[in-house]
């Protein structure tokens, strides 16, 4: 996307179509040519992952969506007859359920690598903050897409959520009134659901557009959080990333398909296999298991305003993360004290998806407590504090050096592949 | 491709305000401020109607009371009914339960307002004020948690009145809120008595 291009035309056709619309070239320059740090290690891999699940979640979606009805008297009986009657109906929404699932962990996995390796630092904000802007739009899609099957937990979801509007001083009852469309969660709320449902990841592959660009204009980070410095730095994105990301894309797929086949609704709550009643809140309702740090956040806090700034907050930090973040060095490998915090800080999010299945009573509500103050402790103190605290280790010349022990022209590993990259980035 | 545009004002044949040098706003300035100022308000009322459409529709507005044939009602039990997609609650309240509700002294509640479709202004939470008028065992109530919305349990909680099960919110005999994270008592909806057995909700 800048610099030189690598990219030649062979035949004809691609020479017709470079001078009138180089999308090759784009393509080319991007996914083939494209240098990466040649030290990149498999936590790097989910990224791919995440393009080949919504590819996945857009495919599956789009064939349920022939066979589903939105309407709040037949859509639980849809569910049941793509279950029972459309061939192959059970695999596709088994894919379509345990994919968002799947899609989740892949996420939270990407951002807890980004947070790890400094990924949100300059000049990466912007593809953090797109990032971010990506997990607000899957929590959203997700959750409108939970509603979907009609069930009792898609029923009372619907409402627990819609109602967190009500809290906004003064226009509360006005939004949640909107958002329904009637006086309760109804049949105009699942419409609008899914057709906002069905919008939602498109605009999702907008936003990964945006978010890929940004970061080939900075380049990836590595693990060294050192820049690369030379051609010896880099090994071009195909072939190396490509089959490193098809390994993992593989082996995350086993896991996948463990889930589609032999345990399809072990993520799943039995109640959504009870038909909505307006009438009966189920005695125990838990959210999604990648929403429950999210729902403990919002339970810690007792009073409803409260609770809601808070669920809100946790999210909302991570947009600020970029300039809560003191430090200048990338990578936690060279930061002796943030790499401890790093590691309480995915310990306490555990813990609050843990707290967030059980029930609000005694203990729990302490212990969901203490570990949101230290939720956002980690943001707005530790993190800023850090940076002044901590003496960082010393850090490779080189990415080269780091990997070889030394950074000298002849013992670059991969001198051939190496040696066809452009310099694009200093 | 480059072309050259005119960096000054057309000549005054054709406009007979020409842009005054010196930076006095000259009809132009006006003209543009004026149009971009329409635009700008036009195309925020065209938004209008993709954000209205979202409101409760005709038919969800045009809804009917309901009448309530409470004669069944022994002291001790409730029914639910659905007014407006959302539950009703009626209880025939026992004495104890009536008892307890009026010893409660108003500074032990949360939430001192009656919120009584059926009062003037912003009356106190006495249990007068919130059972039936005129039947005082009788209580009449959305069945819905002013916290996020579930539906309370009868009979549970703390104070054997209701019991949110979602995060815990209890409610008092009178459906006053008592403890947990619900801001407001749970709200008496417009009743009226059409006979002695029979009432109107809406
Ligand atoms: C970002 C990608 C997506 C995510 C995270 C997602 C998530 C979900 C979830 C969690 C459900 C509920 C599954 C269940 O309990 O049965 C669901 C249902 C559904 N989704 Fe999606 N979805 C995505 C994309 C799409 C797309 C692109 C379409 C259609 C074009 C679609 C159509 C549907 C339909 C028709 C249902 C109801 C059938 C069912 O519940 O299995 N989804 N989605
Ligand atoms: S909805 Fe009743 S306590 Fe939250």
């Amino acid at each position: 996307m800048q610099g030189t291009s690598e990219y030649t035309p062979r035949t004809g056709i691609e020479r017709w179509i470079d001078k009138r619309m180089p999308l090759p070239r784009l393509m080319y320059d991007s996914f083939v040519a494209y240098p990466i740090p040649r030290n990149l290690n498999y936590a790097y891999a989910f990224g791919g992952i995440l393009s080949v699940m919504l590819v996945l979640q857009i495919l599956t979606g789009v064939v349920l969506a022939m066979h589903y009805t939105a309407d709040a008297d037949l859509a639980f009986g849809s569910i049941e007859h793509i279950m029972r009657d459309v061939n192959y109906g059970w695999l596709l929404r088994y894919l379509h359920f345990n994919g968002a699932s799947l899609f989740f962990l892949a996420v939270y996995v990407h951002m807890f690598r980004g947070l790890y390796y400094g990924s949100y630092k300059a000049p990466r904000e912007v593809s953090w903050l797109l990032g971010v802007i990506l997990l607000v739009l899957m929590i959203a899609a997700a959750f409108m897409g939970y509603v979907l099957p009609w069930g009792q937990m898609s029923f009372w979801a619907a409402t627990v959520i819609t109602n967190l509007f009500s809290a906004l001083p003064w226009v509360g009852d006005e939004i949640t009134l909107w958002l329904w469309g009637g006086f309760a969660v109804g049949d105009p709320t699942l419409n609008r659901f899914y057709s906002l449902h069905y919008l939602l990841p498109f605009m999702i592959v907008g936003v990964v557009i945006l978010h890929v660009w940004a970061f080939h204009v900075t380049g990836q980070t590595n693990p060294t959080g050192v820049e690369p410095k030379s051609r010896r730095d880099v090994v071009p994105f195909t072939p190396h990333a490509t089959v490193k990301d098809a390994l993992a894309l593989v082996v995350f797929f086993i896991l996948f398909a463990w889930f589609v086949f032999y345990m399809p609704n072990y993520l799943g709550h039995p109640d959504n296999y009870v038909e909505a009643n307006p009438l009966v809140t189920p005695p125990h309702i838990v959210p999604e298991w990648y929403f429950l740090p999210f729902y403990a956040i919002l339970r810690a806090i007792p009073s409803k305003l409260g609770g809601v700034i808070a669920l809100a907050g946790s999210i909302f930090v991570l947009f600020l993360v970029p300039w809560l973040d003191t430090s200048k060095v990338l990578s936690a490998a060279y930061r002796p004290l943030y790499r401890i915090f790093f590691w309480v800080f995915v310990a306490v999010c555990i813990g609050l998806g843990y707290i967030g299945a059980m029930p609000p009573e005694g203990g729990y509500v302490i212990a969901g407590q203490l570990l949101t103050a230290y939720y956002f402790i980690h943001f707005l103190v530790i993190l800023p504090l850090l940076g002044f605290i901590e003496k960082p280790k010393p850090r490779p010349a080189s990415i080269t050096e780091a990997v070889l022990g030394s950074d000298e022209p002849g013992d670059s590993g991969t001198p051939a592949a190496a040696a066809a990259m452009p310099e694009r980035r200093g | 491709m480059s072309y050259t545009y005119p960096t000054t004002a057309p000549d005054s044949a054709s406009n007979p305000q020409p842009t005054d040098p010196h930076g006095e706003p000259s009809r132009r300035d006006f003209f543009i401020i004026a149009t971009g100022a329409f635009a700008a308000i036009g195309g925020v009322l065209a938004v209008w109607p993709f954000i209205d459409q979202m409101n409760p529709d005709a038919s969800a507005l045009a809804l009917a009371s309901i009448d309530v044939d409470i004669s069944a009602l022994e002291p001790g039990q409730s029914i639910t009914v659905m007014w407006r997609g959302k539950p009703v609650f009626i209880r025939y309240r026992t004495e104890e339960e009536v008892a307890a509700a009026r010893e409660t002294p108003l500074s032990d509640l949360k939430d001192p307002v009656a919120r009584n479709e059926n009062l003037e202004g912003a009356a106190p939470a006495t249990d007068e004020n919130r059972a039936l008028a005129g039947q005082e065992s009788l209580i009449a109530m959305i069945g819905i948690c002013t916290h996020l919305g579930c539906v309370p349990l009868g009979e549970a909680g703390e104070y054997n009145g209701w019991f949110c099960p979602c995060h815990g919110s209890v409610y008092d005999t009178a459906g006053r809120i008592r403890s947990g994270p619900a801001p407001e008592n749970l709200p008496i909806p417009p009743l009226t008595f059409v006979d002695d057995t029979t009432i109107t909700i809406g």
